[in-house]
C-alpha cells in the first residue's frame, strides 16, 4: 500500500494527511522512490532535492499534526527549473545557469511553502522554455512515460512526465506559447494555463514577458484547481499582477454544464491533422451536449497569423530578457580579452541552438528600420487575435479545441525542422497572445495508446468556467485515462 | 579667424538623480557612499526572473520638475528597453522612457546679465530612467559596484536654444536651482548625482538652419561643460574657416588636457532596439494626482525673486544673488523676525554669511551659523545695543566658536553704552580736560566736534552708544 501513495491525488492525499492515515514523510518516500526507479529512463527532473524534500516533509508532519494544515501541506510536487527557489540551484535547462544557485524565492514559491507543500525536485523543460519538447534541455530530453520512444511535450515536458508517472503528485509549468498544455496532453494529464497576470511571475525566469504565465499541472481537474488558488492573486513584486481576488476554484466543481455555450472554431479543425485527434475532440463535444450543454461554430479569423506573430513578439521580448546573461554577475563565464569577447564567448558556450536562434530573431525583429514592418506589426496581429477572442465570447462561454494537431512525436523526428516543430503550437499560441485561461485535459487515445488532449478556453479571468467544464467531463466518465507504461 | 561672424547653436541634456529614499524599482536605498556593492537585491542586480516595480516618490519628483520648468505632464506614458552590453548594466538593457516621456514642452527663463537680456531656453521633454552601476578599473582586472544600478535619474533635454557657453553655464545654474527649490536633486556634481551631454554646432550669425552637430558626453561639473563647450566652438569654427566639413560624432571631454576628442564608433555606434517594457504597466498620471503635487510644490526661483523686488523692496541683483540657492534663500528669510531694515539683513547675507559659506568649502548650511542667531545679531544692530562694527567682531567669533550671538556680545563685552548718566560724566570730564578747545569750539570752530566726540568714545571704551555721545555734547557745548 506505502509503495502507493504516489499515486493518490492531491485531493485524496490530503484528505488522508489531514486524518492521520498517513504522513507527508511517508508520501514523500513513496515519491523519492518513485523517482529513483523512474529516472533513470524518464529524465523528467534536473534536479532532485532529496534531502530538502524530506525535511519539509517532517515540517509538514508537525503541522498536520497541530491541526488546520492548507490542503497543500504535505503534498510533493515538482516545480519547473524556471522558478527561483532559495538555495536550491534553477538552471532553466542551460549551461549558462548550470551553476546558478538563487538568493531568492519565486513568489509562488513562497506561497507553496507557506502552504506547507513539498518540492521533490526541479523538473527538465527545454532551455529557458523554447521549446515544444524537451529536446532542447541542456541536459538532455524527457521521455514521454506512456511511450519512452516518444517526447513528453514541451517546454514544461519534465513536470508533465513526472506527474504522468506518479514522481509527484502535482508540478508547476509555465507556458509562453502552449508549455504546459501541449505536454500536458502529450503526457496524459491536466494542465492549466491562467489569464496573462493572474498569477505572479516575480522569480520566473523570463522568456517572454508578456506572453509568460505560471501554471499547475496535475492529475485531476480538482487538484489542479487546488494549486492554482495558491498560486494566483496580487503580488507586489509584479506590477502586471492582477489585484482581481482570487476565487476558491474548488467550489465551481458543480459537475453542472447545462446550458454552458460550447463555440468550436472552425479555423482549428485543420486539415493534416491526425485523425483521431479531431475524432477525440468531436465526440467529446457530442459528451457535453448529453450533458445539456450547446455548441455553436465560431469563426477566430486571424488565427492563421498566430505563429508569426508569436515568434516575433516572443524573440523580441527574449532577446532583451536574456542579455543579462552576460557571464559577469552571475552563471556561466569564459574568460577572453576584453569585455566583448567575455560576452562572446559566454554565451556561444552557454546557450543551445534553439536559444540562439530566437535571440537572434527577436534581435533582427527589433533593429533599427525593422521594428515597424517586424515587432510594432506583430502587436498588431495581437490587438486583432484578442478582439476575434472577444468577438467569439459573444457567443459562447468557452472554446473547445484540440491541443496539438499529433499526440506525442518521436524523439528527434522534428528537432532538424524548427518550423515544423513550431507547428506543434498551432492551437495554443493564440490564447496567450490573448492573454486567455486555458487548460488541457485528456479526452482520449490514438490507436497507439498515446494520450489526446482537449483545449478549453475561456474570457479573461473565467477560469472556473474550464474548471467547471473541465471537472464535469471528468466525473462523467466519458473518458478513463490510462496509466503511464513507465 | 573672425569668431564673431559665427554663432554656436547649443542643446543639453542633463542627467539628475531624484531625491528618492530607495531605488525606481526596487527598495534598495540610494545612499552615496555605501561600501561597494551593500546597496544591492537580485532586482538592481538583474538577477533571472525579477521584475521592476516602479518608485512613486520618483514620479512625483519628476512632476514636480516638470510643473517647475513649465512642462505639459503626460497623462499616459510608458517605459522602454534600452539594449546594449556593458558590465555596469545588469540587465543588458536600461529602464527608460523613448517616444513618451513623463513631461513635455516646458521652458526655463534666464535672468537677465550686464551682456544680455533675459532669455527663455524651451525644454524638449523630461523622462524618467534608472542609472547603470560603476565600473572600477584595476590593472588587469574590472571590478563592478552595482550600488547606482537602478537609483532613478530623470533626463532633461533642452531645445538647441542656447548660443554660448556662457548660455549653458547660466542654465545649468537656473535648472539646479529649480531642482534643489523642488527638493527633486541636490545637484551634487562631485557624487555624479548630475550629469551632462552637450550636443554643439555653429553657423553663420543670423544663419535659420542648422549644421552638423557633435555631442560631447559625460560631463560632470559646470566648469567643464562651459570650457568643452568653448573648445568645441572653436573647433568647429576653424574646420569651417578652412573650408572643412564638421562630421557628425560623439566627443569625449579630456579635463587635464582641456579638449575633445572623438569616440571610437564601437563606443557609441549602438543600436538600442527599443521596445516597450513588458513588466511595467504604462504609467498613468490622472488628473488629480497632478493637481496634488501642483498644490504642494514650494514658491520657485522666479516667484521668490520677484517677492523679494516687491516685498521686502530689494533690488533685482540683491533677490538675485538670494534666491540663486534655495538654501540661501531659506537662510534669508530665517534672519528677518523683528527686522525692520530687509535691505541691511540682505546685505549682511550677502557679505559676511556668503563669504563665511565661500571660504569653508564645506556646504553652505554646514558652515554658516544658525540664522536665528544672525537675525538676533542684526536687531541688536537695529536697536543700537552693538555697533555695526561690534557686530561682525561678534559674528567671525560665532563662525569659529558656534556660539549664540547675546552670549558672544556678553563674552566679549560688545555691548554698547546708552546710559546717559555714564556718558555725560565722560563728556563733562572731557570738556573739563579741554577748556581752549571749548573756547575755540564756541568762538566758531564747528569741525572740533569731532575731535570731543572721538575723545568721549576713547574715554569710554569705544563701547558708547555715538548718538547718545552726539545729543549729549551738543546739549552741553551749547549750553
Amino acid at each position: 500500500m506505502a509503495s502507493e501513495l504516489n499515486k493518490l491525488t492531491i485531493a485524496e492525499a490530503s484528505s488522508k494527511l489531514r486524518a492521520r492515515e498517513i504522513t507527508a514523510t511517508q508520501l514523500t518516500r513513496a515519491c523519492l522512490d518513485r523517482i529513483a526507479a523512474a529516472e533513470p529512463t524518464l529524465h523528467a527532473f534536473i534536479t532532485v532535492c532529496e534531502q530538502e524534500a524530506l525535511a519539509q516533509a517532517r515540517a509538514a508532519d508537525a503541522r498536520l499534526g497541530a491541526g488546520n494544515a492548507p490542503a497543500l501541506c504535505g503534498i510533493p510536487l515538482g516545480i519547473k527549473d524556471i522558478y527561483a527557489t532559495r538555495g536550491i540551484r534553477t538552471t532553466c535547462a542551460s549551461r549558462i545557469l548550470e551553476t546558478f544557485v538563487p538568493p531568492f524565492d519565486a513568489t509562488v514559491i513562497e506561497r507553496l511553502r507557506a502552504d506547507g507543500a513539498i518540492f521533490v525536485g526541479k523538473t527538465n523543460m527545454d532551455e529557458f522554455a523554447m521549446g515544444s519538447s524537451t529536446e532542447n534541455s541542456a541536459f538532455g530530453p524527457t521521455l514521454n512515460p506512456h511511450d519512452t520512444s516518444r517526447v513528453a511535450g514541451g517546454s514544461s515536458g519534465g513536470s508533465a512526465a513526472a506527474v504522468a508517472a506518479h514522481e509527484c503528485l502535482g508540478s508547476l509549468g509555465t507556458d509562453t506559447g502552449g508549455s504546459i498544455r501541449e505536454p500536458a496532453s502529450f503526457c496524459g494529464v491536466v494542465g492549466i494555463k491562467p489569464t496573462y497576470s493572474r498569477v505572479s511571475r516575480y522569480g520566473v525566469v523570463a522568456y517572454a514577458s508578456s506572453l509568460d504565465q505560471v501554471g499547475p499541472f496535475a492529475r485531476s481537474v480538482r487538484d489542479a484547481a487546488i494549486i492554482l488558488r495558491t498560486l494566483a492573486g496580487k503580488d507586489a513584486r509584479d506590477s502586471t499582477c492582477s489585484a482581481r481576488p482570487v476565487p476558491d476554484y474548488e467550489r465551481a466543481l458543480t459537475g453542472d454544464v447545462k446550458g454552458l455555450r460550447i463555440g468550436v472554431p472552425r479555423e482549428f479543425f485543420v486539415e493534416g491533422m491526425q485523425p483521431e485527434v479531431e475524432q477525440s475532440v468531436r465526440s467529446a463535444l457530442q459528451h457535453y451536449e448529453s450533458l445539456g450543454a450547446a455548441t455553436v461554430e465560431i469563426s477566430l479569423p486571424h488565427t492563421g497569423y498566430a505563429i508569426a506573430a508569436y515568434y516575433l513578439v516572443a524573440t523580441a521580448e527574449a532577446s532583451a530578457n536574456l542579455a543579462r546573461y552576460d557571464g559577469i554577475r552571475f552563471g556561466l563565464r569564459v574568460n577572453a580579452e576584453d569585455n566583448i569577447a567575455l560576452y562572446e564567448t559566454t554565451r556561444a558556450h552557454g546557450f543551445g541552438a534553439e536559444v540562439k536562434r530566437r535571440i537572434m530573431l527577436g534581435t533582427f525583429a527589433l533593429s533599427a528600420g525593422y521594428y515597424d514592418a517586424y515587432y510594432l506589426k506583430a502587436q498588431k496581429v495581437r490587438t486583432l487575435i484578442r478582439i476575434d477572442f472577444e468577438r467569439a465570447f459573444e457567443k459562447c462561454d468557452l472554446i473547445v479545441t484540440p491541443v496539438a494537431p499529433t499526440t506525442a512525436f518521436k524523439i528527434g523526428e522534428k528537432m532538424d525542422d524548427p518550423l515544423t516543430m513550431y507547428l506543434s503550437d498551432i492551437f495554443t499560441i493564440s490564447v496567450n497572445l490573448a492573454g486567455l485561461p486555458g487548460m488541457s485535459i485528456p479526452c482520449g487515445h490514438d490507436s497507439a495508446n498515446l494520450p489526446i488532449g482537449m483545449q478549453l478556453i475561456a474570457p479573461p479571468f473565467a477560469e472556473e468556467t474550464i474548471l467547471r467544464a473541465g471537472d464535469a467531463f471528468e466525473r462523467t466518465g466519458a473518458f478513463k485515462p490510462r496509466r503511464a507504461a513507465v | 579667424m573672425n569668431r564673431d561672424a559665427y554663432e554656436a547653436v547649443i542643446g543639453l541634456e542633463v542627467h539628475t538623480h531624484l531625491l528618492t529614499r530607495s531605488k525606481l524599482f526596487c527598495g534598495c536605498s540610494t545612499t552615496f557612499g555605501a561600501g561597494p556593492n551593500e546597496n544591492v537585491c537580485p532586482v538592481c542586480m538583474g538577477m533571472p526572473g525579477v521584475l521592476p516595480v516602479l518608485n512613486r516618490r520618483a514620479v512625483e519628483l519628476a512632476i514636480r520638475t516638470g510643473l517647475a520648468a513649465h512642462c505639459a505632464i503626460a497623462p499616459y506614458s510608458i517605459f522602454d528597453r534600452k539594449s546594449y552590453f556593458y558590465p555596469d548594466l545588469p540587465k543588458g538593457y536600461q529602464i527608460t522612457q523613448y517616444e513618451t516621456p513623463i513631461c513635455k514642452g516646458g521652458y526655463i527663463d534666464l535672468p537677465a546679465t550686464e551682456n544680455g537680456e533675459p532669455r527663455r531656453i524651451r525644454l524638449t521633454r523630461i523622462h524618467l530612467e534608472e542609472d547603470a552601476g560603476k565600473n572600477i578599473h584595476g590593472e588587469n582586472y574590472s571590478l563592478v559596484d552595482f550600488n547606482r544600478s537602478g537609483v532613478p535619474l530623470i533626463e532633461i533635454v533642452s531645445e538647441p536654444d542656447l548660443r554660448s557657453a556662457e548660455d549653458a553655464g547660466a542654465y545649468l545654474r537656473q535648472l539646479r536651482a529649480i531642482l534643489r527649490y523642488v527638493d527633486a536633486s541636490d545637484g551634487k556634481m562631485e557624487e555624479g548625482s548630475f550629469r551632462c551631454d552637450c550636443n554643439v554646432s555653429v553657423r553663420q550669425r543670423g544663419a535659420k538652419e542648422y549644421s552638423v552637430r557633435t555631442e560631447i558626453k559625460n560631463l560632470n561639473s559646470f566648469r567643464f561643460v562651459e570650457d568643452a563647450i568653448e573648445y568645441e566652438v572653436g573647433r568647429q569654427i576653424a574646420i569651417v574657416e578652412e573650408g572643412g566639413k564638421v562630421a557628425q560624432e560623439t566627443h569625449l571631454w579630456d579635463p587635464a588636457r582641456k579638449q575633445t576628442r572623438p569616440m571610437r564608433s564601437k563606443e557609441y555606434a549602438n543600436d538600442y532596439r527599443y521596445f516597450p517594457e513588458p513588466d511595467l504597466p504604462p504609467l498613468i498620471v490622472p488628473a488629480e494626482m497632478e493637481e496634488k503635487v501642483r498644490e504642494s510644490m514650494p514658491e520657485l526661483p522666479a516667484d521668490r525673486k520677484a517677492r523679494y523686488v516687491r516685498e521686502l523692496e530689494l533690488t533685482e541683483y540683491e533677490a538675485g544673488v538670494l534666491i540663486a540657492d534655495r538654501d540661501v534663500a531659506d537662510y534669508f528669510e530665517a534672519t528677518l523676525p523683528g527686522i525692520r531694515n530687509r535691505k541691511s539683513a540682505a546685505n549682511w547675507v550677502m557679505t559676511e554669511v556668503l563669504r563665511v559659506a565661500r571660504d569653508s568649502g564645506e556646504s553652505f548650511v554646514d558652515a554658516v551659523p544658525p540664522a536665528p542667531e544672525v537675525g538676533a545679531l542684526l536687531r541688536m544692530v537695529e536697536e543700537q545695543k552693538i555697533s555695526l562694527n561690534a557686530a561682525k567682531t561678534a559674528f567671525a567669533a560665532m563662525v569659529k566658536s558656534g556660539k549664540g550671538a547675546e552670549a558672544t556680545i556678553a563674552e566679549l563685552g560688545l555691548a554698547q553704552v546708552s546710559d546717559e548718566s555714564a556718558i555725560a560724566a565722560a563728556c563733562d570730564k572731557v570738556l573739563a580736560a579741554e577748556p581752549e578747545k571749548v573756547a575755540e569750539y564756541r568762538a566758531g570752530r564747528d569741525k572740533l566736534f569731532g575731535f570731543f566726540v572721538g575723545a568721549v568714545m576713547k574715554a569710554m571704551g569705544g563701547k558708547a552708544n555715538p548718538k547718545v555721545i552726539n545729543d549729549i555734547l551738543r546739549a552741553k557745548l551749547a549750553a
